[in-house]
């Protein structure tokens, strides 16, 4: 299930290609504050890439970089091959589609499509062509002289789509694309605009502050805080293979075990965790002298509760179980342990049926364990 | 307990409030028909000061002046003042920018002693320097009047400019518009509200001006405040009940009317929201995010 | 046409225009009014004498300081900044005290209602001010609304004396004044989240001590903008205590107008507003504070 080798994931597509947009050490600064630090990124050709982090980290500041709405402190913004870091938004061939829209009230959807081609000087009938091309993409056809407030918040996003589709940019950029949408429309939504997207083939970043929302559309995810670009790879890559506790504890759930590493070798290495009571033992090497301070990230999927004891060994210890939260196909235990660290684990609804056993409840004693190839070593 | 239902002290709080604001208007329009020279003395119903206010000239005349002004007043006002209300709003820091704040918002409130007095000093002190203005009249009266009302125009194109989503005007940027284009095209119509209500604003307060006109004018330009002013400073005059009501009248039907229309347009609107949202029903059985395949789940 | 090329280079010239108009029109004035106070009157045109004067290589500056000296001693000047004060005073506590319920009034109905009533409170706002303190003349006087009202009822053999009293003087005043406290006031008290006075109901608060302590102190920056929008302008306050004022009032908006326009004094009439202006720096500058804030609320909600 999971493999170490983390390359193998990588799109295709990404393999030997030049990067169609490069952020190279960019920065921004605010007086005294860092909004972006230093920041370098590639981002390839027909990639929906996704800048993942909670409010403030920074995120929508690179975004509107890219747009040009503010200009990096430092740093270069190169989009095939051009230079634009200077460029003023008018000039760029990148287009935007703005947190709740911003769709022009006082113009009908069709004016709003052609509003950005009309500042290109478009001849009018390649205009109507092209809003009528984007009304059909986005199946807005019939609402195309209502005004944005006839409009229902899916058909908004819809409509701001099109227009920021309708120049053909060479970059979309996405704020928040769903953000206005409430919870069931979005997940809808998420994939119909996915499917537009691959249709059209262009070029996305989206900056999110939801997971679900960057994990579902997303190529690739950049996980973003406080100003800084902690880690970028695939969905699965950032969630199996953290490589900080920061993106660790961000994307899902997970348990931290802080240690000191006692054993490193070539396929394994053992872990002093004093909040487990033992050690940890994961079947693969790091690169890291002995008695380095690590963490290990265990994901609550990956932990077996049991009520008997099982045999002593590392990866395992004894607990008593302080909550459970009943969550339908599944229930999360909250174990304590001896050291008083608590830990969750994830435990399918029918586990203890299919044993033959009675289910733990409040304040019964368990035994928690995993699989060697279960956790994850992080060093920072 | 809120919306809705007031308690008697509320209720009775905005009853002795609006007869407060209204019986003095009202007792001005009765005695407008009454035909007594005496105007609080009651002789009979008539029209007769509503055909002698028609056939004084100076009255008459006296209004022209004051429509002119204000009508020129106004739309310089609107003019100034929007782009002040956008420097205001959008320019947040900029060298003396407290200092313009407080110039915008100082000509509100200053008793017009002051305002109107030192506006003259100017004038009188421009015209030994420079040798204009040569006289005191429509343009000086003008100035200070477009001084006055250009604030009032600031601040309510900078309060709507403040609520209005500021991404549609980098939208526009985004899509490929410069910022003068921005300001025609996307920024001028959305604030064309505020701006309008400004201009009626400005011609109202350029109509009603009497202190700083007082300063301001010379010989030969006599606004209608400034008739009416030396009217009744003699005493009632029923010539002057008989222009009220008229006033009353014209501006309280416009009002009305406006409101009216505003509201009506507000219900269409909220009405049409309110249809609009419907079709967000969701078209999909709602599908668990988890069979989607979110990676990553064992 | 010339506007759009003004505005193209960029932010400078967009500020300047408005900028250089207002410092043109309303700043400078004010330095003249200050350099004119230190002249004298003098029977010329203009009646006041010049301050510098340059003979034989010597620029002579004269200040004279004999107006100010005059205002600060004489006691009618004093008295009638403190009863200019006084009034705007309790014209301001009038307004609040009536304008307040009513406000609260008004943002606490329902939508509908709630335009019409707010319509109606700018109604006469619209109408013509010299013409409303007017309409006090006829209700006011000797054989006015009040006095017949009560003659006819017989509660009175005599008319009383109402007109050119200090009771009209601030009866009008409050009348004038009243829409300028109850707008800002309203469009405080209508931002009021409902939610925090559940809350406090929920919490034991009854309804009164919930007013006083979540109401009124979240309206504090309506109550102190809507004050200074009275006070300001009240206390130079010229035509309502000229139409129906005691003549034994005493108004400094009165005095700077006799000043220039009866006794010709320009230079003393300069001095009265400089003295009066700087007593309302503070005031203005309060209320400038005040209505920002009220405007970055907004920005914020």
């Amino acid at each position: 299930m999971k493999d170490a080798v983390a390359s193998a994931q990588l799109p295709a597509k990404e393999a030997g290609q030049q990067a169609y947009l490069k952020i190279a050490g960019v920065v921004k600064k605010f007086g005294d504050h860092t909004a972006v630090d230093h920041v370098d990124l590639e981002i390839h050709q027909h990639e929906i890439f996704a800048l993942l982090g909670s409010s403030g980290c920074g995120k929508s500041t690179l975004l509107r970089m890219l747009a040009g709405m503010e200009t990096p402190t430092a740093g270069k913004i190169l989009l095939d091959g051009q230079d634009i870091t200077r460029l003023a938004p008018y000039n760029r061939p990148i287009n935007m589609m703005f947190q709740s829209y911003a769709l022009f009230p006082h113009m009908s959807v069709e004016q709003n499509i052609a509003f950005g081609l009309k500042q290109d000087g478009l001849p009018k009938d390649e205009i109507s062509a092209r809003v009528s091309e984007m009304l059909e993409l986005v199946q807005m056809k019939k609402y195309a002289t209502r005004k944005p407030y006839q409009l229902s918040g899916g058909q908004q996003q819809r409509v701001a789509l099109a227009r920021s589709l309708a120049k053909r940019p060479k970059l979309l950029l996405l704020d928040e694309p769903l953000g206005a949408l409430d919870k069931k429309l979005r997940q809808q939504t998420q994939l119909e605009l996915v499917n537009t997207l691959e249709k059209v083939g262009v070029t996305c970043i989206m900056v999110t502050h939801d997971q679900e929302e960057a994990m579902t559309m997303a190529t690739r995810i950049g996980i973003m805080s406080e100003g800084q670009l902690l880690q970028v790879g695939t969905p699965s890559q950032i969630y199996d293979y953290p490589n900080c506790r920061f993106t660790a504890e961000f994307i899902g759930e997970t348990n931290l075990f802080g240690g000191a590493v006692a054993v490193d070798e070539a396929d394994r290495v053992e872990i002093d965790a004093p909040e487990l009571g033992g050690r940890i033992s994961i079947g693969h090497g790091i690169t890291g002298p002995k008695g380095m301070e690590v963490w290990a990230s265990v994901r609550p999927e990956d932990i077996r509760v049991d009520i008997r004891p099982v045999e002593p060994g590392p990866n395992r210890a004894r607990g008593k179980v302080r909550e459970i939260a009943y969550l339908g196909s599944y229930s999360v235990y909250h174990v304590q342990l001896g050291s008083g660290k608590v830990v969750k684990a994830m435990v399918p609804a029918n586990r203890w049926y299919e044993a033959g056993e009675t289910e733990p409840t409040w304040d019964d004693e368990v035994w928690i364990s995993w699989r060697d190839d279960m956790p994850v070593v992080l060093t920072a | 307990m809120h919306n809705g239902k007031l308690s008697p002290f509320l209720k009775g709080a905005l009853v002795v409030g609006f007869l407060f604001l209204y019986v003095p208007i009202l007792s001005l329009i009765v005695y407008s028909f009454n035909a007594s020279k005496l105007v609080t003395v009651w002789g009979g119903f008539s029209l007769r000061w509503y055909a002698s206010l028609f056939e004084n000239e100076q009255i008459l005349s006296a209004v022209w002046l004051s429509v002119r002004i204000a009508l020129a007043a106004a739309a310089a006002a609107v003019v100034l003042g929007t782009i002040a209300g956008l420097v205001l709003a959008r320019f947040k820091r900029f060298p003396g920018s407290t200092l313009f704040a407080g110039m915008i918002t100082a000509p509100m409130v200053m008793p017009e002693v002051i305002t109107g007095l030192s506006m003259l000093l100017l004038f009188i002190s421009l015209q030994q320097l420079i040798g204009v203005p040569t006289e005191r009249g429509f343009f000086t009266i003008w100035v200070g009047h477009t001084t006055l009302c250009m604030a009032y125009v600031a601040v309510v194109v900078r309060s709507r400019l403040v609520e209005m989503d500021k991404n549609l005007e980098d939208a526009a940027m985004d899509l490929g518009a410069k910022p003068l284009k921005i300001f025609f095209v996307i920024t001028l119509p959305l604030i064309a509200p505020a701006i309008a209500s400004g201009f009626l604003l400005s011609v109202t307060l350029s109509l009603d001006d009497l202190v700083t006109t007082a300063f301001l004018s010379g010989p030969g330009s006599t606004t209608l405040p400034q008739v009416i002013f030396s009217k009744v400073r003699l005493g009632l005059n029923p010539e002057i009940n008989a222009l009220a009501t008229i006033t009353v009248l014209v501006v309280g039907s416009f009002v009305v009317l406006a409101n009216y229309f505003m509201l009506n347009a507000q219900r269409k609107r909220d009405r049409a929201i309110a249809e609009a949202m419907r079709a967000d029903a969701p078209k999909l059985p709602d599908v668990p995010l988890e069979s989607l395949g979110r990676p990553g789940r064992a | 046409m010339s506007l759009l090329r003004k505005l193209s280079p960029g932010r400078g010239s967009v500020i300047a225009v408005p900028y250089l108009w207002l410092t043109l029109f309303f700043l400078v004035p004010f330095l003249i009014v200050l350099k004119i106070s230190f002249a004298e009157q003098d029977i010329a045109i203009p009646p006041f004498t010049a301050l510098t004067e340059y003979a034989d290589g010597y620029l002579n500056v004269k200040l004279n300081l004999s107006n100010f000296l005059y205002i600060f001693t004489d006691e009618f000047y004093f008295d009638t900044y403190l009863s200019s004060l006084k009034v705007a005073l309790f014209t301001t506590i009038g307004c609040l005290l009536l304008g307040y319920p009513i406000a609260y009034a008004i943002a606490r109905t329902d939508p509908a209602r709630r335009n019409v009533l707010l319509m109606l409170v700018m109604l006469p706002f619209w109408t013509s001010f010299l013409l409303r303190v007017y309409a006090w003349m006829g209700i006011l006087n000797e054989t006015g609304l009040i006095n017949s009202f009560l003659m006819s009822t017989g509660l009175i053999d005599e008319p009383l004396h109402l007109f050119h009293t200090d009771f009209s003087l601030y009866i009008v005043m409050l009348y004038a004044y009243l829409p300028f406290m109850i707008l800002p006031l309203y469009s405080n008290l209508v931002k009021l989240d409902l939610r925090l006075l559940e809350a406090a109901a929920d919490l034991g608060a009854r309804p009164m001590k919930a007013f006083f302590t979540i109401t009124l102190p979240l309206s504090k920056n309506g109550i102190i903008a809507g004050s200074m929008l009275v006070f300001i302008p009240a206390v130079g306050e010229f035509v309502i205590p000229e139409l129906v004022g005691s003549s034994e009032t005493l108004m400094i908006g009165k005095v700077l107008w006799n000043e220039f326009f009866d006794n010709n004094n320009w230079p003393m009439a300069s001095a009265v507003a400089a003295v009066m202006a700087l007593i309302l720096i503070v005031p203005t500058a309060l209320f400038h504070r005040f209505e920002t804030r009220e405007l970055e609320g907004k920005n914020h909600a």
